[in-house]
């Protein structure tokens, strides 16, 4: 089976190019980049005007499986996935029970090869039941296949137990990604706190609720040595904390969500739980910083947490709905649009942020386009637009904020080794099926 | 486009007229004694004081008035494609045992009137009501009729009679205008 | 003239016409109260559904009496607050509201953004009876329509808020209200209860209680409830009563003949001292009687006719 992609401009983020050239692609490997290639018998595929990258990577999901099956499974959310042009995604531990034993890791590995369209990397969690108290059994998950540790949602508050959590998965050369957000001050809140969240009376959660936590966890890194990545920068403060520690050398790297990067804590306005997510949309000032830290790497990371909730959930009161907001299926058009194509990142920055940089965090040989390396490609086109309708989605989520907005620069192919599972927004099984 | 179609009273027609009635409402209550005016919003509250001034020159007696807005007990409430102005009632007297006089510009189908009867005996039991108007153009849907006239008017249902007072409009005269089919 | 909106959820985007409209018509349902027959036909036929999600005797008392006194019927709902933890989804309630063919539905809600979401699902008037610490905007009326009364005016007006700022939807709909007819507002309370960039509403946080008082020409202070101390916000209600309660003392800071309000329930002897509140300058009962009018008009001019 030969397959070449020709006349694309094929994004590298390990040589640090953009250029017009073709990909070769032989049994699910890629065979060879270069310019006018032939292979006899190949299938081609015609990717002019398109751009071809690396499979993307979405480090942080929520795939809910077990035990929230309602809201999203493994074979929901890897549609949903390649839908979105991603090949690639880490889902969080915080399901029910919590994945935090080897037998759980393994369970979602089989899940995901057995129905799942994408590759799952699971993450385990940092302590038992993510209740904070002891360590989770980490070095069992990590040879079960823990691509990394967290207990997000339900942050490490206990500082000397997140020490040796850090010295524990440095043994064992895993990153610990870190919900950074300070329980006492957030509680009860849901929003950012500011003009907003005082003109609707809803409790705020503060910029400091998350920066005394980031801060806390590069220090933490810092004196252990461990890889700590920042999930989910939302604060101006964040990236500064972020900046400094960089600066010195911290082995410390940061995720950005597009909600992030596109909405305020205006869009909360109209009490819509769409908008309901943790960390809060934050102020402009915020966001800018966000879209600087990203331009500037700071960020190295676009990453969706994607965290699908049921329409019943959703449909309540503002303060009673669940946090979080899906955004496997909008995540390259609001890349694109509100970054791309506003000249906030070069492709190739918006390409590596989403495809060699969470490899590395995550270490899997992934995010490349290096003869050798498992075909997964991701064709995105550039001129595509459409606006954004949840019906269409492959999630069993449909809580997005961005519901008829007008998104440009779309996912048009998703390739896994050399497979294609979505062409023209549509998954491969569907066409088939008409 | 409304035209105005005849000219019914000018400034002279509206003064004798009012200057009629004051003298009717004295002879018919034999005096002023227990007689209250109530002027309807919005052009019965001018002529409703004027009446009392006419009343003052002739008896020498000051005869209170009050205002009266009967927009909350009007019933076509829901029909109307405006929602009319709730204004205040203004009646510092008791009109309990009260011959009140109601005042109004035009009588027409009568339900004005009939609100105007609802609101004001929701505000007492007065002894007698009787209704004053200047112009009484006909078409009655009630069984409802005025004690005095200023002037009675045939009109078609097309037409409409505007009354102007000075105090509101700034011009003294009453005209019939015409609505088009 | 009529209000934009379908429904009353809160003061933010009322205009100042609209305030003024609603205030003259209360002005004319206040006469029909201070009368012996206290009813006018005008919403004869209506149907006014009273859902409360908190027990407040005295705001549903305040709606049921105005629905009456224009002939409009009534229901109310006492919704226990348990029943939103059983699951009973306020949209569930809707439902049912809807079904039973109310035309207006007056809500009181723990959460802030509940008479929104209710207003988005029912085609029938919503009125914000207060929805957590969001907005109470018949209150807020009321505040200013008893100003109006008492003062003859609103525009230039200085206005103290005193108290627990950050729970009070109380605050929020007055801030709104008075500063959209051009009246200065300023708050004071203990720090951990004034919210954040609240200054960003147009009104003034001073920083002591005397600044705020200074000249006054309204003095309104809100309830401190017990459990916002319970809740670590302040030390003690014997120091919150020391530095912020209302007394003659403070009182005298004010201008000689401001007024004083208070929203009601009052801790006596907490926020406000027995002496004020039954004081010459007091007006808080006042307050009571022109919430049956402010809400008579509201009612009036949401369903009292006219093609919307």
């Amino acid at each position: 089976m030969k397959l070449i992609i020709k006349g694309g401009l094929v994004v590298d983020p390990v040589a640090g190019s953009a250029t017009i050239k073709d990909i070769l692609v032989v049994e699910g490997k890629i065979a060879e980049t270069g310019a006018n290639l032939s292979a006899g018998g190949a299938v081609v595929l015609d990717a002019a005007g398109r751009l071809v990258a690396p499979g993307l990577i979405d480090m942080h999901v929520h795939l809910r499986e077990p035990g929230f099956e309602a809201k999203e499974t493994v074979y929901t959310g890897t549609r949903a996935a390649a839908r979105g042009g991603f090949t690639t995604v880490a889902c969080m531990p915080n399901t029910n029970p919590v994945i935090d034993n080897a037998a759980l890791i393994r369970s979602i590995i089989n899940s995901a090869r057995t129905g799942g369209l994408v590759q799952v990397c699971p993450v385990g969690a940092i302590t038992r039941g993510s209740r904070g108290e002891e360590l989770a059994e980490m070095g069992d998950m990590a040879e079960a296949g823990a691509a990394a540790f967290s207990d997000d949602g339900m942050p490490v508050s206990n500082a000397g137990l997140m020490r040796r959590a850090m010295q524990y998965a440095k043994m064992l050369d895993k990153a610990l990604i870190s919900h950074s957000e300070e329980k006492s001050l957030s509680a009860g809140g849901s929003m950012h706190e500011g003009y907003i969240s005082t003109i609707l009376g809803l409790k705020g959660i503060s910029a400091c609720a998350e920066e005394v936590m980031v801060a806390r966890d590069i220090l933490l890194a810092e004196e252990t040595g461990c890889r700590v990545h920042i999930a989910h920068v939302s604060t101006a403060g964040s990236v500064r904390l972020l900046q400094e520690a960089k600066a010195r050398g911290v082995r410390v790297s940061a995720e950005a969500t597009p909600h992030h990067f596109t909405l305020t804590d205006e869009a909360v306005m109209g009490f819509d739980t769409n908008t309901k997510v943790n960390p809060p949309l934050r102020t402009g000032a915020d966001l800018a910083a966000v879209r600087q830290g990203l331009a500037d790497g700071t960020i190295d990371v676009i990453a969706t947490d994607h965290a699908p909730h049921t329409a019943e959930e959703k449909d309540v009161e503002y303060e009673r709905a669940p946090f979080g907001l899906v955004g496997l299926e909008t995540a390259v058009g609001l890349v694109w649009t509100e970054l791309v194509n506003t000249g906030v990142l070069t492709p190739l920055q918006a390409i590596t942020c989403m495809t060699l940089n969470p490899a590395r965090i995550l270490g899997i040989p992934k995010g490349t386009l290096e003869p050798g390396a498992d075909a997964d490609i991701t064709i995105i086109d550039p001129a595509l637009a459409e606006v954004v309708d949840p019906a269409k989605f492959a999630s069993k989520g449909r809580n997005t904020p961005f519901a008829g907005r007008m998104l440009k620069g779309l996912p048009w192919l998703t390739m896994i080794s050399g497979r294609i599972v979505m062409r023209g927004g549509v998954l491969e099984e569907e066409n088939q099926q008409q | 486009m409304i035209k105005e179609k005849a000219q019914i009273l000018d400034q002279e027609g509206i003064r004798r007229s009012l200057t009629r009635i004051a003298h009717e409402i004295i002879e018919r209550n034999k005096g002023t004694d227990g007689l209250a005016l109530v002027g309807i919003r919005r052009r019965g509250v001018p002529l409703a004081g004027r009446l009392a001034e006419r009343i003052m020159d002739i008896e020498g007696h000051r005869v209170p008035v009050g205002i009266l807005d009967i927009t909350l007990y009007r019933d076509d409430l829901t029909t109307l494609a405006h929602q009319p102005l709730v204004r205040s009632t203004e009646i510092s007297f008791q009109v309990e045992g009260k011959i009140v006089v109601l005042v109004d510009d035009v009588i027409y189908t009568g339900r004005t009137i009939r609100a105007a009867l609802g609101a004001l005996i929701d505000l007492g039991r007065p002894k007698a009501i009787q209704l004053a108007v200047l112009i009484d153009r006909g078409h009655r849907e009630l069984p409802i009729r005025a004690d005095y006239i200023g002037k009675n008017v045939p009109t078609a249902k097309k037409e409409e009679i505007s009354v102007r007072l000075q105090e509101i409009d700034g011009e003294e005269r009453v005209v019939i205008l015409e609505t088009p089919d | 003239m009529k209000l934009r909106g379908k429904d009353m959820v809160g003061l933010r985007h009322i205009t100042a016409q609209e305030i003024e409209l609603i205030l003259n018509t209360a002005e004319a349902m206040k006469g029909i109260i201070n009368r012996q027959i206290k009813k006018v036909p005008t919403l004869r036929g209506r149907t006014v559904i009273t859902v409360f999600y908190e027990a407040s005797t005295r705001t549903r008392t305040s709606f049921e009496l105005a629905a009456k006194y224009l002939s409009a019927d009534t229901v109310g709902i006492a919704a226990a607050t348990s029943s939103v933890s059983k699951g009973e989804s306020l949209k569930d309630t809707a439902r049912n509201i809807a079904a039973m063919g109310a035309d207006v539905v007056v809500l009181r809600h723990p959460m802030a953004g509940a008479a929104e979401l209710l207003a988005s699902t029912l085609q029938a008037s919503v009125i914000n009876a207060g929805d957590g610490a969001h907005e109470h905007p018949s209150q807020g009326l009321l505040d200013l329509f008893t100003a109006r009364e008492k003062k003859g005016r609103l525009e230039g007006l200085k206005v103290a808020i005193i108290g627990d700022i950050m729970h009070s939807r109380v605050a929020r709909s007055d801030i709104w209200g008075y500063t959209r007819m051009g009246a200065e507002v300023r708050l004071a309370g203990p720090s951990t209860l004034i919210p954040r960039d609240i200054e960003k509403m147009g009104a003034i946080v001073c920083e002591n209680i005397e600044d705020a008082l200074a000249g006054a020409d309204v003095v309104n202070v809100l309830r401190i409830q017990t459990e916002r101390q319970q809740q670590g916000l302040f030390p003690s209600l014997r120091e919150y009563s020391r530095m912020f309660c209302i007394n003659r003392e403070r009182l005298g800071l004010a201008a000689p003949d401001a007024l004083l309000m208070h929203p009601g329930p009052m801790n006596r002897g907490i926020e406000i001292s027995p002496d004020v509140a039954d004081g010459l300058q007091s007006v808080i009962t006042e307050q009571v009687t022109n919430g049956v009018a402010v809400r008579m008009a509201l009612l009036y001019l949401l369903i009292g006719g006219g093609a919307r």
